[in-house]
C-alpha cells in the first residue's frame, strides 16, 4: 500500500473523517508544541542552584542535583557501592540465567533464587558481624527502595501464589477451603490497610523483643496481596490446561508433587506468564503506598523533596521525572510480555 | 501401620496435622497480642464507638460534628468513600467507553491517540497521579479572586471547586419522579412492542422512542425542576466565595485521578469484549441485510457486553478499593479519619482495623455476589 492509500483509508476515507483527523491534528498540535519547548527547549540543564533557572522552561538542574537522593533515598553517600554492587550482581545473575546455552540452568536459577537475596540483603544492610556499617532500613529509599520492595515482595509472592493456585483446586477439602479463604481474603480488601495493618498488627501478634523491621513489615503485607492476586492468574493457567495431561501421568504411576513439579506447572505457569506479569507490573506501581507508613521509595523521595525550601515549586519536574520512571518500566515489562506471548503462539503454530 | 497407606486416611491424617499447626499459630498470635496490649495498656472491645470523637472533618455530607460519636464519625468516612466512588465510576465508565470505542476506529490517528492515553495511564501508579492532581495541577490553579469560572454558576480555584445548591429540592423530587414514570413507560412499551413483533412481524422504532423518553424528556424534566428552584450561587465577598457546596481539592483531585484512571482499565475491557465478537458474526449479520445500527444493537453488544461486565465490575471493585488511597492527601474517607484520625485518639488497633477490613470485605462480597448472578443470567446459550 503506498502511502498516499493508505492516508486516503485511514485518515482521510470521508468527509467526516478528515475533520476528526484535522481536529484531532490542531489539538495534538496545540499540547505538543508548548510541552516540548518546556521540556527540553526552554529547559535549564545545567547549574546548581535555583537561581541558575531563568528561562520559561523545565529546571532540571533540580533533578541533577536531586539524583543521587531520587535513587538511594539517605543511604548514607559512602557507602552506595554497596547498593551499585548488589544492584551490577542481580543485572549479571539475571543476563547469565537468561542465556539459553547455560548448563544446568534450571538448578543454577535454584541457587541464585536462594542465595542471591539473602547476599543481596546481607550487603545492603551490613553489621551482623561482616564488618560492613550497619545501614538501617529507616535510611534506604528512593529507586533502591522501590526495586528492593518488588522484587523482595514477589520473591515471596510467586512461590507463595502458585502453592495458593495449586491448593484452590486440591482435592482435600480444608486445603482448598484454606487457599480460598486467603485469597478472597486479600483481594477484598484495599492494599493500603493490608499496609497500614502488617505496620500496626505484627510487632503486636509478635513475643515481645522480638521486633519486625518497618521494611519487612511492608514486603509482607504487599507480598501477601499481590500472592493472592498471582493465585488467580496462575489459576487461569492450570484452567487451561487439559485434564487428560494429569490423567496420563497418574497413569504412568508419579505421584502428586512430581505430576505438578513435571507436568502440569511447566506448561500452565507458561499460559499465565503474561497475566502473571500484569501482576507484577500491578507490584511495582503499588509499592508507591509505603507512602502511607511514611517509606521513601522513588514517589515518596520526589514527594519529599518538594518541601525543600531551597527549590520551592518544582513540583512539575519532580513529578515528570518520577512519572517517566515508572512509566519507562511499566512499559517495558508488559511490552517484552507481550513479544514473549507473540512468539510462543507462533512456535506452537497458532 | 497398613492402614497409613490408604490414601483417605493419609488425606485426612495430613489436614488434621495441618489444622494443628494453624490453630496452634493462630493461638501464639493471639496470646502474644493480648500480653502486649496489657503490658501496654491499650483497652479493648468495641465501647470506644459510642464515645464522642472530638476529631474535625472538614469536608462531609452527614452534618457530623466533633462532638459526636465515634461511630458518627465512621459513618462520615463511608459517606465520602461512597460519594467519592460513585461520582469517579459515573465519569471513569463514560470516559472509558468513549476511549475504548475510539481505540477501534478506523481513523488512525484518533485510535492511536486512544492507545496512548491507555498505556499512559495503565503504566503509572495511581498513587502518582493522586499527588500529581492534588500538588501540581490543584495547588497551581489561581486564588479565589481569580477562579475559573463555569458558566457563572460553578467557580475551580486552589480552595476547590465551590457548586451551587438547591434552596429546596421539591422541584428537583417532581423532575426524578417524572424521569421514573417515563423509564418504566420505556420498559412498558418495550415489553409490548417485542411481543408484538413476535406475534406479527411488525417493527416498533422501539430505540428511537427511547431516546426520547429515557433521553430528550429527562433532560427537559430536570431542566424545568432546576428553573422551578431557588439557588444558592457561590459569589465572590472578600477573598473567598460564599454559598453553595465547596468540594474540596482534595475532592476534586481523588475524583479526577480516580476517573481518568480507571477509564484506561475499563478502555481495554471494552475492547476485549468488542473485538471477541467473531467477524464472521458481523458478516452474516450483513448478508441478512441488517443495517449498521441494528448490527451493533442485535448482534455485537449482546454477545460484547457479557465478556464486558465482569472485568467491568472488578474494575468499579477496584475503584471503591482504591479510594482508600485519599488517605494520602487526607480526604476524609474510611481509611483516613477512622484507620488514621481514630485509631490515633483511641489506640484501638485491632479492633479498627477489624472493622474497616469488614467494611471493605462486605462490599467487595456484594459486588461478587452480584457479578456470579448476573454471569449466570447472562450467559450466552450457545448451541
Amino acid at each position: 500500500m503506498t502511502a498516499i492509500a493508505w492516508l486516503r483509508q485511514r485518515l482521510f476515507a470521508t468527509p467526516l473523517d478528515a475533520a476528526i483527523t484535522l481536529v484531532c491534528a490542531y489539538i495534538v498540535w496545540r499540547i505538543s508544541v508548548p510541552l516540548v519547548h518546556w521540556l527540553l527547549l526552554d529547559a535549564t540543564w545545567h547549574g546548581t542552584s535555583r537561581d541558575d533557572c531563568k528561562g520559561s522552561g523545565a529546571c532540571w538542574v533540580f533533578v541533577r542535583v536531586r539524583f543521587s537522593q531520587f535513587m538511594y533515598g539517605q543511604y548514607p553517600v559512602p557507602e552506595r557501592w554497596r547498593v551499585d554492587i548488589v544492584g551490577a550482581l542481580w543485572v549479571l545473575v539475571t543476563a547469565a540465567l537468561s542465556w539459553p546455552a547455560l548448563p544446568h540452568r534450571r538448578s543454577a536459577t535454584f541457587a541464585a533464587v536462594l542465595v542471591l537475596p539473602i547476599v543481596a540483603i546481607v550487603l545492603l544492610h551490613g553489621g551482623w558481624g561482616t564488618g560492613l556499617r550497619l545501614v538501617e532500613t529507616r535510611e534506604w529509599g528512593g529507586l533502591m527502595l522501590t526495586l528492593f520492595l518488588t522484587i523482595y515482595a514477589g520473591l515471596i509472592a510467586i512461590p507463595l501464589g502458585i502453592l495458593l493456585a495449586l491448593g484452590r483446586r486440591s482435592c482435600l477439602p480444608l486445603v482448598r477451603f484454606a487457599s480460598v479463604v486467603f485469597i478472597e481474603f486479600w483481594r477484598g480488601v484495599p492494599i493500603i490497610t493490608v499496609i497500614f495493618l502488617a505496620s500496626l498488627l505484627l510487632p503486636l501478634i509478635m513475643p515481645t523483643g522480638f521486633d519486625v523491621d518497618r521494611l519487612a513489615r511492608a514486603v509482607i503485607g504487599l507480598a501477601f496481596v499481590i500472592a493472592a492476586y498471582m493465585a488467580e492468574a496462575v489459576r487461569g493457567g492450570l484452567q487451561a490446561l487439559p485434564e487428560g495431561q494429569i490423567e496420563a501421568a497418574q497413569a504412568l504411576g508419579l505421584g502428586y508433587w512430581r505430576i505438578q513439579r513435571m507436568i502440569v506447572l511447566p506448561q500452565a505457569l507458561r499460559i499465565a506468564l503474561p497475566a502473571m506479569t500484569n501482576e507484577v507490573i500491578a507490584l511495582f506501581k503499588n509499592t508507591t503506598l509505603v507512602l502511607i507508613v511514611s517509606i521513601f521509595d522513588l514517589l515518596g523521595i520526589a514527594q519529599a523533596a518538594l518541601a525543600d525550601p531551597a527549590w520551592v515549586g518544582m513540583n512539575m519536574e519532580a513529578y515528570v521525572f518520577a512519572g517517566t520512571i515508572y512509566w519507562l518500566s511499566c512499559f517495558a515489562l508488559s511490552q517484552w510480555s507481550r513479544r514473549r506471548e507473540r512468539r510462543l503462539q507462533h512456535a506452537h503454530g497458532r | 501401620m497398613k492402614f497409613l497407606r490408604d490414601r483417605k486416611v493419609r488425606d485426612i491424617l495430613w489436614q488434621a496435622a495441618g489444622a494443628v499447626v494453624l490453630v496452634a499459630l493462630l493461638w501464639f498470635f493471639v496470646r502474644n497480642a493480648s500480653e502486649n496490649m496489657v503490658r501496654a495498656g491499650i483497652a479493648s472491645g468495641f465501647q470506644f464507638l459510642w464515645r464522642d470523637s472530638g476529631i474535625e472533618v472538614p469536608f462531609n455530607l452527614t452534618g457530623y460534628r466533633p462532638s459526636d460519636t465515634i461511630l458518627a464519625l465512621l459513618w462520615t468516612g463511608i459517606v465520602n468513600t461512597l460519594l467519592v466512588s460513585a461520582v469517579s465510576i459515573v465519569v471513569a465508565t463514560a470516559i472509558g467507553f468513549t476511549v475504548g470505542l475510539l481505540r477501534l476506529s478506523r481513523n488512525w490517528l484518533l485510535s492511536t491517540l486512544a492507545g496512548v492515553y491507555v498505556e499512559f495511564v495503565r503504566n503509572i501508579p495511581l498513587l502518582f497521579f493522586i499527588l500529581f492532581w492534588y500538588f501540581g495541577v490543584l495547588a497551581a490553579l489561581p486564588t479565589p479572586r481569580e477562579s475559573l469560572g463555569f458558566f457563572g454558576v460553578a467557580f475551580l480555584n486552589r480552595r476547590g471547586l465551590s457548586i451551587p445548591t438547591p434552596d429546596d429540592l421539591t422541584g428537583l423530587r417532581l423532575a426524578l419522579l417524572a424521569i421514573v414514570g417515563l423509564v418504566a413507560a420505556q420498559w412498558a412499551l418495550a415489553r409490548w412492542a417485542r411481543a408484538r413483533q413476535a406475534r406479527s412481524g411488525r417493527d416498533f422504532p422501539t430505540w428511537l422512542v427511547g431516546f426520547v423518553t429515557c433521553g430528550a424528556l429527562p433532560v427537559l424534566a430536570l431542566a424545568l425542576g432546576a428553573a422551578a428552584t431557588g439557588w444558592d450561587v457561590p459569589t465572590l465577598r472578600g477573598f473567598n466565595y460564599r454559598g453553595g457546596f465547596v468540594l474540596v481539592p482534595e475532592f476534586v483531585a481523588l475524583f479526577a485521578a480516580l476517573s481518568t484512571y480507571t477509564a484506561g482499565f475499563i478502555a481495554e475491557a471494552v475492547r476485549g469484549g468488542i473485538l471477541s465478537v467473531r467477524q464472521g458474526q458481523i458478516d452474516a449479520a450483513r448478508a441478512l441485510g441488517l443495517t449498521s445500527g441494528r448490527i451493533v444493537r442485535l448482534v455485537v453488544i449482546p454477545q460484547a457486553m457479557p465478556v464486558i461486565i465482569p472485568p467491568l465490575t472488578s474494575q468499579y471493585l477496584n475503584l471503591i478499593k482504591n479510594s482508600s488511597l485519599g488517605a494520602a492527601i487526607a480526604y476524609p474517607e474510611i481509611v483516613a479519619v477512622f484507620m488514621g484520625s481514630a485509631l490515633v485518639s483511641t489506640g484501638q488497633s485491632i479492633e479498627i482495623i477489624a472493622i474497616t477490613l469488614a467494611i471493605y470485605l462486605t462490599l467487595s462480597l456484594a459486588v461478587s455476589l452480584f457479578m456470579n448472578w448476573y454471569n449466570a443470567r447472562h450467559r450466552l446459550v450457545t448451541r
